[in-house]
């Protein structure tokens, strides 16, 4: 009998360890919104919503092509660097109209994406070290285009900061496209398969024949695209241009998005939707805390408690 | 000098020694052999602290010992040279002959001049000449063996074991060591040599203990075991034993085809494989044969483009195949199922079905996007076919038995319609009825008109399974048996076999 109980509470234990894992993301953000609902003013408005989900949006951009990297058993270091070049290349080339200069700025961060990628998948340096290197590089790249803060102001850039459909922003339309677009390729196409046997196992993965190169070199330059086109849009938000400041530990946020949504940093697994809850999860955290008058310090040693916890679901799981 | 007696060692699920009983005696070179998993390592990293026994005894100089750390044993003086060197690359040879002992001058600080000078006399003396002053790195990985071994013996070792130290040698750094090896013999210093490779033993050693699943088979003189019966004890294979039929799920003889669908011809991998040719027919099981280290892997997988051969070519149905890539072996119809399954075959995060599908997928989609029912239809086909054993396909594959994992491998390999199956041990370490059917398979497959190529280090299973064996030896083709003379008295007589112009010949 004792033993049979005790069975039974270990897999009670294995079933609350997997669905907290699973869902806990989830759960934490309907936690943090009722608490937010029930004990902080002016939370339940529409304006506030808008607020939250803009600010979140550039954040959740970059960790979905981190959670690409991350599921190959890699990280891409060089994402906050992009977003400065973004700025840059676009305030530079802003004179040929907004859509040439998004266009300039994206073509900027796949070739960052390309030298990732290169590095990693022909020379061999180690994802952390290769992207660290790029990180240096393209921030230096983008201060030498543009040394210093520069208005911004175009009328189509101006909209795409500020104008929206149906009460809902332009930045959190593309950034929940860009969302259901790679939650797609991961699921449904050949890519998304190649890529989970990557970082699952790489010589097995070779040994079936997978053009492992390949696959490293797309996921890097869908990363570093991804950060492009968040640097454009943070851009759009501020209607400035400041590449010495945009970006910065963004690589870390969207590191921490992604660990928090789930996704292992062994590779092998990529969960997009914890992604984006675990990018929602953090923003939450953060507005509550400010607007319970907490201070900025508070804020950091929150997330850090987050992301222990996150940490802690993981190892359980591979243990198992 | 070093002895263990009634020695034991268990890890979770395995009993790697058994009462082991090991000597090596002071001015001997004392060979130590047996295949994979007889427990060689195991016994090695006792004797040099890295494992400590459940039970039994270490003596060292005649009183029981205790080592618990690796540097313990180094400093009773017993010293272990392994495949790979670990010495400081950087450093010049000097140096890392004196490392930690350097000679002081004034000022404690290094005298160069003499540390130049004594490390030149220490090799000199071993008949080692090299550079002292030089970078270790810029030396042939013969002479850091040399080096590493001269500070062994430099540290005043008793005891040096050597684990494989020539299967990265050419010829001439072989006899170099072995004169070093002669010279430490001549100052009483007791050897443990391991190796495969016949003609060493025989040249070099004087006494021999042969290790199989755990346990000591044989030990005494090495003059006094001739080479098939060293053979026979390796293999756990009595010489005339008569050939009980049925014992495997073989079939036997299958018709094959007259003109080869496979040829390999002169692969060539530095100091693992020279210039091996072979060729399979469609509807043919050919038996790779000899012992560990032999090139049977590396044969298979430089068939595969998994390994990159300096010479050689592949030739599949007439058409040349690209060396070195497996996607163009795989395009032109070879598959290889892989040794090492957990860490090469399965991707153990993915399910079942992926797992079948992952090779496939280009054939399975449309525009890039993964076409579901078709995949659905293939993985059903085979996992009956297989008799796959899962909850559903969507289970993890890793939650899979062994020969389960095996056949979902199999599958994922039939479903791309291979020409020739490369099947590397195939039946290793999965239970007795997943066995019988992988081996039924490999027959049903060889009649459906599939070349098979088929490594096992299960003599029987070897043997009932080929239509032909090619014995390699030492990374080369030594014999190949056809027709009546696939035996396994016929096998370990072409394994044992004294090359021609050899020095036992």
């Amino acid at each position: 009998m004792a033993d049979v109980s005790v069975a039974r509470v270990t897999v009670d234990r294995d079933r609350a360890l997997r669905l907290l894992q699973n869902y806990g993301v989830y759960g934490g953000v309907v936690v943090l919104l009722v608490f937010n609902f029930a004990f902080t003013p002016h939370f339940a408005s529409a304006e506030n919503f808008r607020t939250q989900a803009v600010q979140v949006a550039p954040v959740l951009i970059v960790a979905l092509g981190m959670a690409l990297a991350i599921g190959t058993e890699g990280v891409d270091l060089s994402v906050g660097s992009v977003m400065a070049l973004s700025t840059s290349l676009l305030s530079l080339y802003l004179g040929y109209g907004p859509w040439i200069a998004t266009l300039i700025a994206v073509v900027g961060g796949i070739l960052v994406g390309a030298a990732n990628g290169a590095l990693i998948a022909f020379v061999g340096v180690q994802p952390i070290v290769a992207t660290l290197a790029l990180m240096v590089g393209a921030r230096g790249l983008a201060l030498v285009l543009l040394p210093q803060l520069k208005d911004v102001r175009n009328p189509g850039m101006a909209a795409l900061g500020s104008g929206d459909v149906l009460g809902i922003p332009y930045l959190v339309l593309i950034a929940a496209t860009l969302a259901l677009l790679v939650a797609f390729a991961v699921k449904r196409s050949t890519f998304g398969r190649r890529l989970l046997a990557v970082g699952d196992s790489r010589p097995a993965a070779r040994l079936a024949g997978l053009p492992v190169r390949r696959v490293l070199i797309v996921v890097y330059v869908c990363s570093g695209a991804l950060a492009a086109v968040a640097g454009v849009l943070a851009t759009a938000r501020l209607t400035a241009s400041d590449p010495t400041s945009v970006g910065t530990l963004m690589e870390l946020s969207a590191i921490t998005a992604v660990v928090v949504g789930g996704t292992p940093l062994s590779g092998g697994r990529v969960r997009i939707g914890g992604t984006v809850a675990g990018a929602v999860l953090i923003q939450l955290l953060t507005t509550t805390l400010i607007k319970h008058d907490l201070p900025p310090s508070w804020t950091q040693i929150a997330q850090a408690v987050v992301i222990v916890g996150a940490v802690y679901a993981a190892r359980e799981r591979g243990k198992r | 000098m070093l002895a263990v007696t009634g020695l034991c060692k268990s890890f979770p699920g395995v009993r790697a020694l058994s009462d082991v009983d090991f000597t090596a005696h002071a001015g001997e070179v004392h060979a130590l052999v047996g295949e994979n998993g007889a427990g060689k390592s195991t016994l090695i990293k006792v004797l040099t602290g890295v494992y400590r026994p459940d039970a039994g005894e270490v003596t060292y100089n005649g009183t029981p010992v205790r080592f618990a750390t690796p540097l313990q044993a180094q400093q009773a003086g017993i010293s272990t040279i392994y495949q790979e060197v670990n010495l400081v690359p950087l450093m010049s040879v000097a140096r890392n002959l004196l490392l930690g002992r350097e000679p002081r001058g004034r000022l404690r600080l290094i005298d160069f001049g003499r540390m130049h000078r004594e490390a030149d006399e220490t090799l000199r003396s071993l008949g080692i000449r090299v550079d002292v002053r030089r970078p270790l790195r810029e030396l042939g990985v013969g002479a850091q063996q040399m080096v590493a071994l001269a500070r062994a013996v430099a540290v005043d070792a008793r005891v040096v074991i050597m684990d494989e130290p020539t299967s990265s040698l050419e010829p001439r750094e072989v006899s170099t060591l072995f004169e070093v090896i002669r010279t430490l013999r001549e100052r009483g210093i007791a050897v443990v040599y391991v190796s495969h490779r016949m003609e060493e033993l025989y040249e070099i050693c004087d006494a021999v203990t042969v290790l199989r699943d755990g346990t000591v088979v044989h030990t005494g003189r090495l003059a006094d075991l001739d080479r098939l019966h060293l053979v026979s004890l390796m293999l756990g294979r009595e010489i005339g034993e008569v050939r009980r039929e049925g014992l495997t799920k073989f079939a036997g003889s299958h018709d094959a085809a007259a003109e080869p669908v496979l040829d390999a011809a002169r692969l060539t991998v530095r100091h693992r494989l020279h210039g091996v040719s072979l060729s399979l027919r469609p509807g043919e099981v050919v038996g790779l044969g000899g012992l560990l280290g032999s090139g049977r892997s590396e044969t298979a997988r430089a068939i595969a483009g998994a390994l990159p051969v300096d010479g050689g070519r592949v030739v599949v149905a007439g058409a040349p195949v690209r060396t070195g890539s497996t996607p163009a072996a795989i395009r032109a119809g070879i598959s290889l199922l892989p040794e090492d399954r957990k860490t090469e075959g399965i991707v153990p995060g993915l399910s079942v079905r992926e797992n079948i599908a992952l090779a496939a997928l280009p054939g399975l989609s449309r525009f890039g996007l993964v076409d579901d029912a078709r995949i659905d239809r293939i993985v059903d086909t085979f996992m009956k076919r297989l008799r796959i054993r899962a909850s559903s396909s969507h289970q993890k594959v890793s939650e899979l038995s062994g020969g389960n994992q095996q056949k979902v491998l199999l599958a994922r390999w039939l479903a791309l319609h291979p020409k020739v199956l490369l099947l590397d041990e195939p039946t290793r370490g999965i239970d007795v009825g997943a066995k019988a059917e992988v081996q039924a398979l490999v027959d049903e497959l060889a009649d459906e008109g599939l070349a098979v190529l088929l490594i096992s280090s299960d003599t029987e299973e070897l043997i009932e399974g080929s239509d032909r064996v090619v014995v390699l030896k030492d990374g080369a083709v030594v014999r190949e048996l056809t027709g009546d003379a696939v035996t396994e008295d016929e096998l370990m007589r072409a394994i044992a076999e004294v090359p021609e112009g050899g020095p036992h010949g």
